[in-house]
């Protein structure tokens, strides 16, 4: 399968006062079409930054440097800004996380909708109108022609997202970015929303890249998972792997977060992982999990590569592959 | 938004009586109006006359429904100076007084709304700058001497412009200048503050990634949201321009009701300066009705509820 997506050594830098502020310190990935690739992590690990970074849509402070970074075989950090605007909304869409001020408040969600498909396409009105209503029907949405002349007020949250949902689906395109398309929605539209983004994956072939801190969304959605820790990919593997055999001691302690039906006994604590995330500001050294590791040691302070565990299946930690071993053993008993 | 404007007209209605209220008790602010009517040298008997003539020797209140009566009849008494209906001073210098005021508030968007956009696109850029200069200059000049200094650069040095008169439309550009420059910076003011604010939100954040231009993404996203503050203020500051010509047209010689008024005070022609005091506030009045109603149809959240 095509790589649509391939990046390497992502790096995000922002002068904050206290001095440079490195959120995002070398990711490497690929995305394959149709795929889905979902990155997980605690809130502040620099996972927006890392999403928003492949549309080139960070606040003008912000630097961005890869050794590549490449959407459908271009270089997205060579692209002139008006090749990035024809790339936006057209190949590379997004669903954001706040569907409720995601939409502008002064114009009807068929203005918005119509809008991005005539950016893109030469294409009429009354097409793109067309295309709208087929959208919102498919995204669940009813009477949906009545539809498009209201404002983003009077419809629920739930709907909103459906609405931003068809409005990234309205070129069709290859990648969709959903940086926690589920997290202001109550659970079951969670489910519903979820759902959906898998179905019209598969209809439209596109590959969606997924940023969540909810293990269940990604033991529903993912191919594949990058979980990622003070801006760095600390494990990656295909979603099995990185489920039934986490290696690295932060993914073990995200999976022992949450609670098992019948293996976790009503009432017991659940797991957390106590500490904080170290600061991101200035250099760093070794391990950034290290000082909420319960295995750290010496070593822990070189630093460390992304290195292979099996196939597909990365892990970056100094353990030597017997300590691992025991240690996931002792994580899935 | 049709309860609404109800609501807003409602409003209006009490505060132009409350209005009308105040500025008939002008009348009685400066003493016996009769004997302010009569004039120096009349005897006892002039001013009993006249008391009983105009009515003053009946109670306040029939006094007020009276004259309220006469006023929403069109009549608004005779001006003591001129011995001619105010309501026929009033028709005949008010369009000189509109123009002004219409040509500045025009003349200050133009210029206080792009200049606003462009300060807000580069914050702290060169523009934000001269931005900044143009609206602290324009707080702290006094409007007299802003325009004396036009006319001496204008009318003296370069002979380009006439400085008093109202024939033509070139002896309105002065006028119009100065009456704005005091009004643009508040309008820059805004139209900026409500960019950055508009310009951070999450919808903008969206119209980037669909991809739209910047040009769209600015004049149709965000403009159209960071403009509904200024739309009000625009309506009200209309009413303070027509308030505030009174100082240029009488620099200018503009032979408007601002003039009319400043004139009328100096000449105790009571009579002339309520009328005008009454007008000018029910201008303002439907001004701010119309701001509110405007307001509530640009915001989609009021207008269908
Ligand atoms: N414009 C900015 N200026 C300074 N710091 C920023 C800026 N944007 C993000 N950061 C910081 O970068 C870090 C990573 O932010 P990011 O939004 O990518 O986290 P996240 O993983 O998406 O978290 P969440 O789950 O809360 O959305 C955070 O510590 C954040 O405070
Ligand atoms: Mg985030």
């Amino acid at each position: 399968m095509t790589n649509i997506v391939e990046v390497e050594n992502l790096r995000v830098k922002i002068p904050v006062s206290a001095g440079m502020l490195n959120p995002v310190r070398g990711l490497t990935f690929e995305i394959k079409k149709g795929e889905t690739l979902c990155v997980v992590g605690e809130s502040g690990s620099g996972k927006s930054l890392s999403a928003f970074s492949l549309m080139k849509l960070l606040p003008k402070i912000a630097d961005i440097s890869a050794d590549k970074m490449q959407f459908m075989g271009r270089d997205i950090l060579k692209m002139s800004p008006s090749e990035l605007q024809n790339m936006r909304g057209n190949r590379m869409a997004m669903i954001f996380q706040e569907p409720m001020t995601a939409l502008n408040p002064s114009y009807t969600i068929g203005n918005q909708l119509v809008e991005v498909l005539r950016r893109h396409q030469n294409v009429s009105v009354k097409e793109a109108t067309e295309r709208a209503i087929y959208l919102l029907e498919k995204v669940g949405i009813t009477a949906a022609a009545s539809r498009l002349s209201q404002y983003p007020h009077q419809l629920s949250g739930g709907l909103r997202q459906r609405v931003v949902i068809a409005m990234a689906l309205m070129c069709g395109p290859d990648l969709i970015i959903a940086d926690e398309p589920t997290t202001a929605l109550d659970v079951t539209i969670q489910a519903q929303i979820l759902h959906l983004l898998k179905e019209l994956q598969e209809e439209f072939e596109m590959a969606i890249l997924l940023i969540t801190h909810d293990l269940g969304v990604v033991a529903r959605m993912a191919d594949r998972v990058a979980v990622m820790y003070a801006g760095e990919f600390v494990e990656t593997g295909t979603a099995e792997q990185v489920f039934k055999q986490p290696v690295h001691p932060y993914t073990q302690g995200l999976l022992s977060c949450i609670p098992v039906p019948g293996k976790t006994a009503r009432g017991s604590r659940l797991g957390s992982i106590p500490g904080i995330v170290p600061s991101l500001i200035g250099d760093m050294r070794g391990c950034a999990f290290r000082s909420r590791c319960p295995h750290a040691n010496g070593a822990c302070h070189n630093n460390v590569p992304l290195e292979k565990w099996s196939d597909d299946h990365f892990k970056r930690c100094v353990l030597d592959d017997t300590a691992l071993t025991s240690i996931a053993k002792e994580a899935i008993a | 938004m049709l309860i609404y404007s109800l609501k807003r007209l409602l409003l209006a209605i009490l505060v132009a009586i409350t209005v009308s209220f105040i500025s008939f008790s002008l009348l009685f602010l400066a003493g016996d109006p009769a004997i302010a009517m009569a004039g120096e040298g009349a005897t006892d008997q002039d001013i009993e006359n006249i008391r009983q003539l105009y009515g003053f020797d009946k109670p306040v209140l029939v006094q007020y429904f009276d004259w309220l009566l006469r006023a929403i009849g069109g009549n608004l008494g005779e001006s003591f100076y001129f011995k001619t209906p105010v309501v026929h001073l009033i028709a005949e210098h008010m369009p000189v007084t509109m123009t002004l005021g219409a040509m500045g508030i025009t003349f200050a968007l133009s210029l206080a709304v792009p200049l606003g956009v462009l300060a807000a696109i580069r914050p702290n850029s060169i523009i934000d700058r001269i931005a900044l200069l143009i609206s602290v200059s324009g707080q702290a000049l006094p409007s007299f001497w802003f325009a004396l200094v036009l006319v001496v650069i204008f009318t003296v040095t370069l002979g380009w412009l006439p400085a008093s008169g109202s024939d033509t439309w070139l002896h309105f550009l002065m006028p119009t200048v100065v009456l704005s420059y005091y009004a643009a910076p508040a309008f820059m003011r805004l139209t900026r503050a409500g960019m950055l604010d508009v310009l951070g939100s999450d919808y903008i954040r969206t119209a980037r990634a669909k991809g739209l231009t910047t040009k769209s993404v600015f004049l149709k996203h965000a403009l159209r949201n960071a403009i509904i503050p200024v739309v009000s203020l625009a309506a009200v500051q209309f009413g303070f321009m027509l308030g505030g010509s009174v100082i240029v047209e009488s620099i200018f010689a503009l032979n408007g009701a601002g003039s009319l008024a400043w004139e009328s005070i100096g000449r105790n022609d009571f009579p002339t300066v309520q009328g005008l005091i009454l007008v000018f506030a029910l201008i303002y009045i439907v001004l701010t009705f119309l701001a509110d109603v405007l307001n509530a149809w640009l915001d989609p959240k009021i207008r269908i509820g």
